[in-house]
This record gives structure tokens, C-alpha cells and sequence, in this order.
């Protein structure tokens, strides 16, 4: 193999530094440096009652006031980031490893394989995703690693539709043909010729399927199953004090926006994926 | 008289890929009178496409008109407004695709579509519309008008849809029609039907018609004044007696030295060589194949082909014949349902890749659509250096040299290395594809329609370098096309195909002359010649345009090729096994009739 070929040279970048990219750049790295840091710098403990009083007003205690337990929303916040993007990032990962592996199995085997992959699939999909979360979970346990192996295999179902139809679209191609004439192996067919044209949609999907797993997360987390009290997660602090919007406590509204914001921050990053990559085949060959 | 459409000095400029707009088209003028047509060709890029969507004041997606004057029927199109041009696009100007499968909506049917721009415009009632559209189909020779209109496309055939793309231009009566490429994905013996249906019909209607094409000997035909453009500038302009035979610009010259001979008039030197002295290096034995598993769809069927070494076998025959499938299953990427593929007279495994490296090695395959045979992703470097690793082996320095030999023997520069396909021209893209092929040194390379997706003078240079390399490395190829002109330029042997089965297959000189197969002389017959009186001729003798609506019959009983052939014989043709007429030496016919018969 010439893996030295594949390294893209410097004209490559033609699109380079656009200023979506810097802004997506400078809020993910501001929200690793919180994660990384963000329990160092913050001035009460995740599970401090700093208070007695519930939903008290930014600046009136800590720099964004108190949640429904009188803690202090900053501090949760900085200890929440670790654990939100941590856990999406985690899962987000493995459901792509399994539903991109599964996807191409069954894209490239096709037959029987493809037939009996696609309709377990489907049986997956076809349960409403929290509900057969709470089925596994209720039966396997509640520890952090069940929460993480369940709702990545759940999101898998997903990845799964999309890379065995993305492989499925480049494995008619012309240049797959000319590799199996060469007596190609699959596993080089598969990684060497069929991947790369994925990458961009996959990309896309990454995006997505990330902010997709932080409100799956907090759901579970707000039925007890995900992410134990008094732990906090953004998702886990949107939910519990979703009653302070009535006096106006801006609680609920502080995680929700670090969700926003990192979901931009993300997409923008892939979306500068996706221009640099070209799109996908489909794409050049409509030009 | 004035002119329809008076096009003056006109300027369209597109977006770049760097975002600024660069001129595509660099003031050109053209002017189009009633029951004129008038033909815009050059190679693709050259503009001409750009200009005839001009006149409907159109310009595609990411281009601008930025300067000229556009004239149709007296009013400065430029000056409308867009709402006012939409009025007169479909009613005053009307325009046919090159591909009119495409086109059609595969949910409504024809008729809806073909009178759409009559309900758009509000011209007439939809039974009248309908009633119009009746007398246009007969007026383009369409079989059964009465009923056609309650068709769906999938229900008609190819060379059909693309004269109901014309009765769906002319529904409104325009007084300009543009055809952009209309006969180009069509098969020879069904373009003739389709050019003579579209002559008629402007000349019946006094319409103007702008032609946009690549193909000379289709403009011979059907133009009479030709505008021949490069790189948006009109090179030379003229009558079209005036172009075809004394062009006065160079890069007409070209054009035209680009146009092969019609095969007629090929004449081979020396009566077709015996090749049983050459060693064969592959050959398929009675092969039947084809998709699906049941025996509903059998592509070929008993094909049995040789390919000497460092000869040109040439694979001719219409879309659907199974040519291509023929190349896929040598190459062992589509399994045989019975019969032998021999390389050396060994049998080969069905999927490539249970066959030994130095099989897979010994045949290349380089396919049709330049695009979609390169990875996208890969670089010239990766592409080339891929067979260079599994056949070859060499060391990192020798395979750099041995890349740079290969791009030399393309004719590319050596720097295009570091290139992805996306950044190469068709033309310089199936080069790569050729050297992809060369590059492990085979001793027959498959090539499926590698010019078809080329622009003329394109396709003629990598010909050319086809040649070259035969000549040089001694290579043979199975060269697989639907164009005759091109097989019989080329080919040492050649091979008709008709609905799956070998109909006739020769010496190439044996081919081209009598005794021929019906379908031979049909295809032979059907190839446009550069002469303005050909397609006349061709129509007057009417010969072989009475039985070519019927479909391809597939059908295992009797000849294939019995419900289009004008001289099938009832009860036998339809029912009897054909026979394989040996005729010279190597040269078989497979047909029922008789020697004499044949010759005529």
C-alpha cells in the first residue's frame, strides 16, 4: 500500500481559513479548555448548596444565580461541559464505528447478509428510541456504561441506514468495477476506494448525530437513567430547572445555549469539512 | 424578411471556480430566418449551448449576459423583464434536450406533457391542444397518434420520446425551436428517423431552428447554414456546402479532418488476413450471461469471440445488445451462466478475484464514462501506482520513473502526478484511464465505448494514441463501440452483436463488403455521411426505415433480428434456429437466407 500518496499536499487546501471555520474553531476550543479546565476554575462544587434561595437572579449569587436547589448555576456549568461533551462525544463515536462498519458489511455483501442486517435494523428502528432505551436499561442496570453502550448502539440504527446507502450508491461505480477486475480484496475496496467518497455526508452526520446524542442524553438523564444526581449535565440542568422560567431565572436558559452554541460551533466545522472535501461523488458528477 | 432571432455581438460570462466571472462567450452574432436552420458546432466548452439558450434570453445557473443585443421577432429580449420572458419562452421560443428521457416526467403521461406549454400560455382548450398534438405525431411519423397521448415514457421507446420532445416544442408553434444535441444519445438506425422527422416538421411549420451539435455529418444533413465555434468565439461561418467541403479556418479544418469515413467507403487493403496463424490470448466460448436470477434477463447469449495477440477485435452493435456486458464478463466481473472464458487456452475462474495475479494482470478493462471509472478521491499518483504494486513490484524510485513513463506514453505532462481526477479535462481523465490500464504492461486491454463520452476531435486523438500503443507495446485490445465508423477505422476483426447473439463476425474487410448481414447492411446504411444529400437519399430509398419502430425482440425462437429486418421470411426467420453461414475463411453470417440473397 502507498499510504504516503494519500497525505494531501499543501495546494490541496483550497479552501482554507474561511471565517465560519474560526468562529466554529473558537467555540468548540473555548468548550474543551471549559472541560478540560472548567472544574479547576469553578468557584463552588458541582453538588454545593451555596444558597438557600431557589432560582436567585444572575449576580446575586455566583455569576449566573442559583438553580432549583440553590447551586450555583456557574459552577455547574463548568463541571457540566466534561460530562456533556464527554458522553457525546463518546457515544456519538461508537455509534459511527458500528453503524459505518455494519452499513458497509451489508452495502458490499448484499444478498442474504444485507437482508437480515437491514430488517434487524429496521426492528430497532421501528421502537420508539427513548422507550427501547428504557427497556434495555431496565433490565441491564443504570451505570454510565450501559447508558453509553445503549444509546450509541440506538443511534447506530441511524448510521447504519445512511452508510449502507451512501456505499451502496459508490460500490456501482465504474472505478469499484475497474478495482474488483484487479482482483482487489474487499477490505481494499471498502477502506481504499468506497470510504473516502463517504466521508463528506458522513461528516455532515457527525454533526447532527452529536447534538442529537446531548439531548438524548439529558432525556434519559431526567428519567433517572443517564447521568446521576447530583452529577451535572447541561442536558440534566435544562430539565430540572425548566420550572424557573415561570419566575424568570435565566437557569435553564445558561446549558441551554452552551448546547446551542456548541451544536453551531460543530456544524460549522463540518460544514468547512464538507466544502474542502467537494461533496460527495454524486455531486462531480452532476458538473 | 427579417430574421426570427438576431443575436449581435454577444457577451455571457460565468462564475469561475475562484468567484470571479471570466467570458464564455466573446461576441458572437447569429441570425436565424424563418424555415432556416441554422447549426451551432464545436467541442464541449466551446460556448455554443451558452448562445442557443441565449435566445430565449436564458443563461444557466452561475452565468450572466453581459453584453449584445438579442432580437426575437422584433423585441429586444434583453430589455424584458423577467415575468415577460417567461411569457415568451415555450410560446415564442421553444427548446429540445439532448436527452429526452430526462425530460420526461416518468409520472404524467405523454400527452400532458407534450401540450404543457399550451396550458402554461393559456393558447387553446386541452381537447384542441390534443387534437394539435394528433396531427403532430403523424406529422413525425409516430406509430399509433391516436392512442399515444395516454402513454406513459416508459412506454415508448427512446428514438419516440425524442420526437415527442419536439411535438412537445412545437405544441405552441413557435417561432423558434432549439435543439441542443437531440439525436446524440441515439442509436444510428434510430437518429436517421428522428433527423428526417424533425426536417420535415421545420420546414412544414416555416419555423427557425438553431441545432446545437458536435456531429458534422448530423449538421450536414439537417442545416443549412453552419456557425462553428471555439472557446466562444465563432470561428467561421458559412452555408453549409461552403463548410462541409472547403473550410477556410483552421480549427474548421480540424473539425472536419476529426470526422471518420463513413465504413462504406473504407477500403481495406488485402482480402481479411487468415488469423488463425496468430496465437489467441483470450477468447469466450458460447458464453451466455446475464442480470438477475432468473432467466428473464439473459443479455448475451451463445457468444463466442477470439482475440489474437496485438490484433483489434472490434464489439459493434445498438444500446442493450449486451456489447458491454460481454467486456464485464471477460473481465470477470459479472459470473457466465455457462460457456468458458480461455486465456491461453486455459479456462478461467468466473469472478476475478478467484483468477491468478498474472490473468488479472494479462486483461485490462478500461470502461466508457471517464468520470466515474477514476476514483475521485485517489491521485494520479495512487492511481496509477496501484497496479504498479499488485502486478509489477518495484522499487519506490523505479515505480516513480515507471509512473512518469506511463503519463509520457498518455502524452500527459508528468506533473499532473499530484493532480485528483477532478482537476483533468474528459479527455485527459480517460487518458489516466488508459495508462491505469497500461500500467500493468497487459496483453489485451478491454476498452467499452472509451470515446463515446468524448468530444470528436478528443476521441479521435485517443484513437490515435490507441493505435500508437498497439503499434509500440503490441497490445490487443477488444474494442467495444456503438459507432461503425470508429470500429471500422480501427478494427482487424469485427463482431456484430444484435440483441445478445453474434450476427455476423469477420475479418473487417469481410464485414464491410457483401455478402452482409440484414442488420449489418442496416447499420451500415444508417451512419450519416458527410454529404447534404445523404439523409435525402437514405429516406427516399425508404429501405430501411419501414420496420425500425418495433422494438429489440429478445426472444430465444428463431432470428433475433426477424420483426426490424426487411427481407425476414415468415414462419421461417420467426421460428426456425438460425443457421451459421460460413462464408470466406473466418468470416460467418447467421442468417436463413441464402448466399446470393445476402449479396444483393
Amino acid at each position: 500500500m502507498s499510504a504516503a500518496s494519500q497525505v494531501p499536499s499543501g495546494a490541496d487546501l483550497k479552501t482554507r481559513f474561511t471565517p465560519s471555520l474560526i468562529i466554529g474553531l473558537v467555540i468548540v476550543g473555548f468548550w474543551l479548555l471549559v472541560a478540560l479546565f472548567g472544574p479547576a476554575l469553578a468557584p463552588h462544587l458541582e453538588s454545593d448548596i451555596v444558597t438557600d434561595m431557589s432560582y436567585a437572579p444572575a449576580g446575586e449569587v455566583g455569576l449566573l444565580g442559583s438553580d432549583y436547589l440553590g447551586r450555583d448555576v456557574f459552577s455547574r456549568l463548568l463541571y457540566g461541559a466534561r460530562m456533556t461533551m464527554g458522553l457525546a462525544l463518546l457515544v456519538t463515536l461508537l455509534s459511527f464505528s458500528l453503524g459505518v462498519i455494519l452499513g458497509f458489511i451489508a452495502a458490499i455483501s448484499g444478498r442474504w447478509i444485507d437482508g437480515l442486517m437491514s430488517r434487524i435494523n429496521d426492528a430497532l428502528m421501528a421502537f420508539p428510541s427513548i422507550i427501547l432505551a428504557l427497556i434495555v436499561m431496565s433490565a441491564l442496570g443504570t451505570s454510565l456504561m450501559i447508558m453509553i453502550a445503549t444509546v450509541a448502539i440506538i443511534d447506530s440504527t441511524r448510521v447504519f441506514r445512511l452508510s449502507r446507502a451512501l456505499a451502496m450508491d459508490i460500490s456501482v461505480m465504474d472505478f469499484v468495477d475497474v478495482a474488483r477486475s484487479r482482483g482487489e480484496s474487499l477490505w481494499w475496496i471498502t477502506v481504499r476506494e468506497i470510504l473516502p467518497n463517504t466521508l463528506a455526508p458522513l461528516a455532515a452526520e457527525f454533526g447532527i448525530r452529536f447534538t442529537f446524542a446531548i439531548l438524548f442524553i439529558s432525556a434519559l438523564s431526567f428519567l433517572g437513567l443517564g447521568v446521576q444526581p447530583p452529577a451535572a449535565d447541561w442536558g440534566v440542568m435544562v430539565k430540572e430547572n425548566l420550572q424557573g422560567l415561570l419566575f424568570g431565572s435565566a437557569a435553564a436558559l445558561m446549558p441551554a445555549a452552551s448546547v446551542a452554541s456548541l451544536t453551531v460551533g460543530v456544524n460549522l466545522i463540518v460544514d468547512w469539512f464538507l466544502s474542502r472535501l467537494g461533496g460527495d461523488v454524486s455531486q462531480e458528477l452532476m458538473n | 424578411m427579417s430574421a426570427v432571432i438576431d443575436i449581435q455581438d454577444l457577451w455571457v460570462e460565468a462564475r469561475s471556480s475562484g468567484g470571479s466571472f471570466q467570458p464564455i462567450v466573446e461576441g458572437v452574432t447569429v441570425s436565424v430566418y424563418p424555415g432556416e436552420v441554422v447549426a451551432l458546432i464545436g467541442e464541449s466548452g466551446s460556448g455554443k449551448t451558452t448562445t442557443a439558450l441565449s435566445a430565449m434570453a436564458y443563461s444557466k445557473p452561475g452565468c450572466r449576459i453581459v453584453g449584445g443585443s438579442i432580437t426575437l421577432n422584433g423585441r429586444d429580449l434583453l430589455k424584458l423583464d423577467q415575468e415577460e420572458r417567461r411569457q415568451l419562452r415555450g410560446r415564442e421560443a421553444a427548446y429540445v434536450a439532448q436527452s429526452a428521457a430526462a425530460a420526461f416526467n416518468p409520472a404524467i403521461r405523454v400527452g400532458d406533457q407534450v401540450i404543457e406549454s399550451t396550458a402554461i400560455h393559456q393558447l387553446m382548450p386541452r381537447d384542441d391542444a390534443l387534437r394539435e398534438a394528433v396531427k403532430l405525431y403523424q406529422r413525425l411519423d409516430l406509430p399509433d397518434p391516436e392512442r399515444l397521448s395516454s402513454r406513459y415514457p416508459h412506454q415508448v421507446s427512446g428514438g419516440q420520446l425524442q420526437r415527442l420532445m419536439a411535438a412537445m416544442a412545437m405544441s405552441s408553434s413557435p417561432a423558434l425551436l432549439i435543439l441542443d444535441e437531440p439525436t446524440t444519445a441515439l442509436d444510428v438506425t434510430t437518429q436517421i428517423s428522428v433527423l428526417s422527422a424533425f426536417k420535415d416538421l421545420i420546414r412544414g411549420q416555416n419555423t427557425a431552428a438553431i441545432y446545437v451539435t458536435h456531429d458534422l455529418a448530423v449538421v450536414a444533413q439537417i442545416a443549412d447554414r453552419i456557425v462553428v465555434m471555439q472557446n466562444g468565439k465563432v470561428m467561421e461561418a458559412g452555408a453549409t456546402e461552403q463548410i462541409i467541403s472547403r473550410p477556410e479556418n483552421a480549427y474548421t479544418q480540424t473539425l472536419m479532418a476529426a470526422v471518420r469515413p463513413p465504413p462504406k467507403s473504407i477500403s481495406v487493403e488485402g482480402e481479411g488476413s487468415d488469423q488463425t496463424d496468430d496465437e489467441t490470448i483470450v477468447s469466450v466460448d458460447s458464453i451466455t450471461a446475464g442480470y438477475g436470477r432468473t432467466e428473464t434477463k439473459i443479455v448475451l447469449q451463445d457468444v463466442s469471440v477470439a482475440v489474437p495477440r496485438g490484433k483489434v477485435v472490434g464489439v459493434i452493435g445498438e444500446s442493450g445488445c449486451g456489447k458491454s456486458t460481454l467486456a464485464r464478463v471477460i473481465a470477470g466481473l459479472l459470473p457466465q451462466r455457462s460457456g468458458e472464458i480461455y486465456h491461453h487456452g486455459q479456462a478461467l475462474p468466473h469472478v476475478a478475484r478467484r483468477r491468478t495475479r498474472s490473468v488479472l494482470k494479462n486483461i485490462q478493462i478500461v470502461f466508457q464514462m471517464p468520470d466515474v471509472a477514476i476514483n475521485p478521491r485517489h491521485r494520479v499518483r495512487e492511481i496509477l501506482g496501484r497496479p504498479l504494486d499488485l502486478f509489477i513490484g518495484l522499487s519506490a524510485s523505479a515505480r516513480e520513473s515507471r509512473i512518469d513513463e506511463l503519463l509520457e506514453l498518455v502524452e500527459l505532462p508528468t506533473s499532473y502526478k499530484t493532480r485528483l481526477p477532478g482537476e483533468l479535462s474528459g479527455g485527459e481523465k480517460q487518458r489516466i484511464n488508459l495508462a491505469r490500464a497500461l500500467a500493468a504492461e497487459p496483453e489485451v486491454i478491454l476498452c467499452d465505448e472509451v470515446t463515446s463520452a468524448l468530444d470528436t476531435v478528443v476521441g479521435k486523438a485517443i484513437i490515435d494514441l490507441l493505435k500508437k500503443l498497439q503499434a509500440n507495446l503490441g497490445v490487443a485490445y477488444l474494442f467495444i463501440s456503438h459507432d461503425l465508423s470508429t470500429v471500422a477505422s480501427f478494427a482487424d476483426h469485427v463482431v456484430v452483436l444484435y440483441a445478445g447473439r453474434v450476427v455476423e463476425q469477420g475479418p473487417l474487410a469481410s464485414v464491410l463488403a457483401p455478402p452482409f448481414h440484414p442488420y449489418t447492411r442496416l447499420l451500415l446504411n444508417s451512419v450519416p455521411e458527410l454529404r447534404t444529400d445523404w439523409l435525402d437519399g437514405v429516406v427516399a430509398s425508404k429501405a430501411h426505415l419501414d420496420h425500425l419502430g418495433q422494438a429489440v425482440d429478445s426472444s430465444k425462437v428463431g432470428c433475433p433480428f426477424f420483426n426490424r429486418c426487411a427481407v425476414a421470411v415468415n414462419d421461417v426467420c420467426n421460428r426456425r434456429d438460425v443457421p451459421l453461414r460460413q462464408m470466406a475463411q473466418g468470416h460467418t453470417v447467421a442468417c436463413h437466407l441464402e448466399l446470393d440473397a445476402l449479396r444483393e
